[in-house]
């Protein structure tokens, strides 16, 4: 099958994840309210509880990447969940007698992923507007960071796929992510600066792509208060290429291996 | 001629079950087969392997000359399914649904469009087309996924109990359909529990148990394999059943089946109205009340109970079917 053929096959799979999160309140509501809310909760409770230099604003600015990082990974949960609710249902029965590709299955659902997380993003941003975080570099530089989100999360999002195929229930798939989840996310720079974890957690936290996609964001949006130490990791000298460099194994790694087990688990 | 559909040898095993034991089928162009059996005997098995969503353990087969294993993807082009359960998105609607179907049929746009909104109009889904099929009936999301199942048009259909859960209006409705489809040289095979449903509407029945073909050919030549028709009748008072079956014994060629509890009398008979009319001057002549009194043809119920008695029997045991 050509790719092209490939590609419109998942675009109409996505078109239908993405009617799906209008008409599922649930969807709706981790889309629009739970972004809301985390951005509130962590400006607001964390940020007046761990107070650097020049009050809540400075650390609210800190913090917005790192919610946007850790809002987008626990997105692709959805994809996971998603996933093994369509493999409960006889949907993929349908689907696998009709003469798509194959691959547009999983293809399509993690795009309709991504715009997901591009509105998740969108409402985020704007919450944290209101809260008091702004962009301090260019627009073009912000887009970037955004796209580095985007990609890091994409990545992510076939891992869950993955899980998705290869475990039994959609409450299993979310229980099992945020096991890894989790820990990933909060061990990382994502709501502390780094030199404030003991040793060992340090070292694991620089080396964390989650430390580095944050650490990219924030350089992007221009959220780094000038003075900030430069960091002496190598992934959070280079923010960038190493987001990329994972994002890439990731998906060379996770992409064969979940339709692999999109085949086996479907064929039984 | 080529066959629309042929299959040779299919096996299948799951851990401890048999559920395709060497099944041979073959469905000329154009004709409709129906695939009889009871739960469990392999139907459903055996239009997940044609449909390539199972690979079998062994066996080939091929639909409209292409083979079902080596060349799945160009099977899919060619045929259209309806499994057992309704295979819809329940978020999306109706017209969603068929439409998303066609595109993945490759039809384009306007195509898939168009062929959406033909299909609800054919299967009285046009008023509730625009509404999630969440909101479906059992019977309405019965009827979208049998519409999915027509949309690309193809020339061989799959359909594993279509009219499961459908009422009498909508079942004889499908029954249109299915023969507007026959009558336009699409070639069927379809499944179900109605033998009713596979006299009327099957040119040639495959009767399965267990995985293996039991019985095959036309609804006629079943019944015929069966025997021929058989008197009935049922007494106002039981007490009276030994004597009647003094009397009326003799018009038999076989042995009668009498049962007091439901105070019936069953013999096997031939020479027809003649035998039932000399039947009541006999029972007339003893003043025997009757309730009831027929001549019955047998019907496919017949046969699949003669057919598949002993599956029936064995419902309820641990199922034996690994040791075989
Ligand atoms: N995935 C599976 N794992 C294990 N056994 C299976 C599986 N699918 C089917 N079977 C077994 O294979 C046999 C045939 O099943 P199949 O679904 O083909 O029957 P069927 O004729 O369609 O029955 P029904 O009328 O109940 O739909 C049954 O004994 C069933 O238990
Ligand atoms: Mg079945």
């Amino acid at each position: 099958m050509r790719v092209p053929d490939v590609l419109a096959d998942a675009a109409v799979v996505a078109k239908r994840n993405i009617i799906k999160i209008k008409r599922v309140p649930d969807l709706l509501v981790f889309t629009t309210l739970s972004p809301i809310m985390f951005v509130l909760l962590f400006s607001y409770v964390f940020g007046g509880a761990i107070d650097r230099e020049g009050g809540g604003a400075a650390y609210r600015e800190f913090l917005i990447a790192g919610i946007f990082a850790q809002t987008v990974i626990f997105g692709a949960t959805v994809t996971g969940a998603a996933l093994a609710e369509d493999l409960k249902k006889g949907i993929l029965d349908r689907f696998r007698s009709l003469p798509m590709a194959p691959s547009a299955v999983l293809t399509g659902r993690t795009f309709s992923d991504v715009v997901n997380n591009v509105i998740v993003l969108v409402v985020m941003g704007l919450t944290g507007l209101v809260v008091g975080w702004r962009i301090r570099s260019s627009w073009l530089d912000a887009l970037a960071g955004v796209g580095l989100l985007l990609v890091f999360a994409y990545a992510i999002s076939w891992i869950m796929a993955w899980i998705g195929m290869l475990v039994p229930s959609p409450e299993v798939v979310n229980n099992a992510s945020f096991v890894v989840i989790f820990p990933l996310t909060f061990v990382a720079n994502t709501f502390v600066p780094l030199d404030t974890l003991p040793g060992p957690l340090q070292t694991f936290a620089e080396w964390n792509p989650v430390s580095s996609v944050t650490q990219a964001a924030r350089e992007l949006f221009g959220n780094i208060p000038p003075g900030t130490p430069a960091p002496t990791a190598w992934p959070l000298q280079h923010p960038e290429v190493y987001t990329l460099l994972w994002s890439a194994v990731i998906l060379l790694v996770f992409v064969p291996l979940a339709n692999a087990q999109y085949r086996v688990s479907t064929s039984r | 001629m080529d066959h629309a559909i042929e299959a040779r040898g299919l096996v299948k095993r799951y851990k401890g079950v048999t559920a395709l034991d060497g099944v041979d089928l073959t469905v000329p162009a154009g004709t409709v087969l129906g695939l009889l059996g009871p739960n469990g005997a392999g139907k459903t098995t055996i239009v997940r392997v044609l449909s390539t969503l199972l690979r079998p353990d062994g066996g080939s087969a091929r639909v409209t000359g292409v083979d079902v294993l080596t060349r799945p993807a160009a099977v899919r082009r060619r045929i259209g399914l309806s499994g057992q359960y309704a295979a819809v998105d329940e978020y999306l609607t109706g017209y969603e649904n068929l439409d998303m179907i066609g595109r993945l049929y490759h039809l384009g746009a306007r195509r898939s469009r168009a062929r959406a909104r033909e299909l609800l109009a054919a299967f009285r889904l046009e008023d509730a087309a625009d509404r999630p099929t969440r909101t479906y009936s059992g019977g309405m999301r019965r009827r979208l996924d049998l519409a999915g199942a027509l949309v690309a048009d193809p020339p061989v259909i799959f359909l594993d109990e279509p009219t499961t859960g459908l009422d009498p209006r909508g079942r004889t409705e499908m029954w249109d359909v299915i023969q507007t489809l026959v009558a336009g040289g699409t070639t069927l095979l379809l499944t179900t529990q109605y033998l009713e449903e596979a006299d009327v509407l099957a040119d040639e029945i495959v009767v399965i148990d267990q995985g293996r073909i039991i019985a095959q050919g036309t609804a006629d030549s079943l019944k015929r394999q069966v025997g021929g028709e058989r008197l009935e009748l049922t007494v106002a008072d039981a007490a009276v059943l030994a004597g009647v079956t003094e009397v009326l014994t003799p018009l038999g060629v076989g042995r009668p089946a009498v049962d007091d509890g439901r105070r019936s009398f069953v013999m096997p008979v031939s020479g027809g109205p003649e035998v039932l009319a000399e039947a009541l001057r006999l029972l007339g002549e003893r003043q025997v009340r009757l309730e009831d009194v027929g001549l019955r043809r047998p019907t496919l119920d017949d046969v699949f109970l003669a057919l598949t008695g002993r599956a029936t029997e064995r419902d309820g045991r641990p199922d034996d079917g690994g040791a075989r």
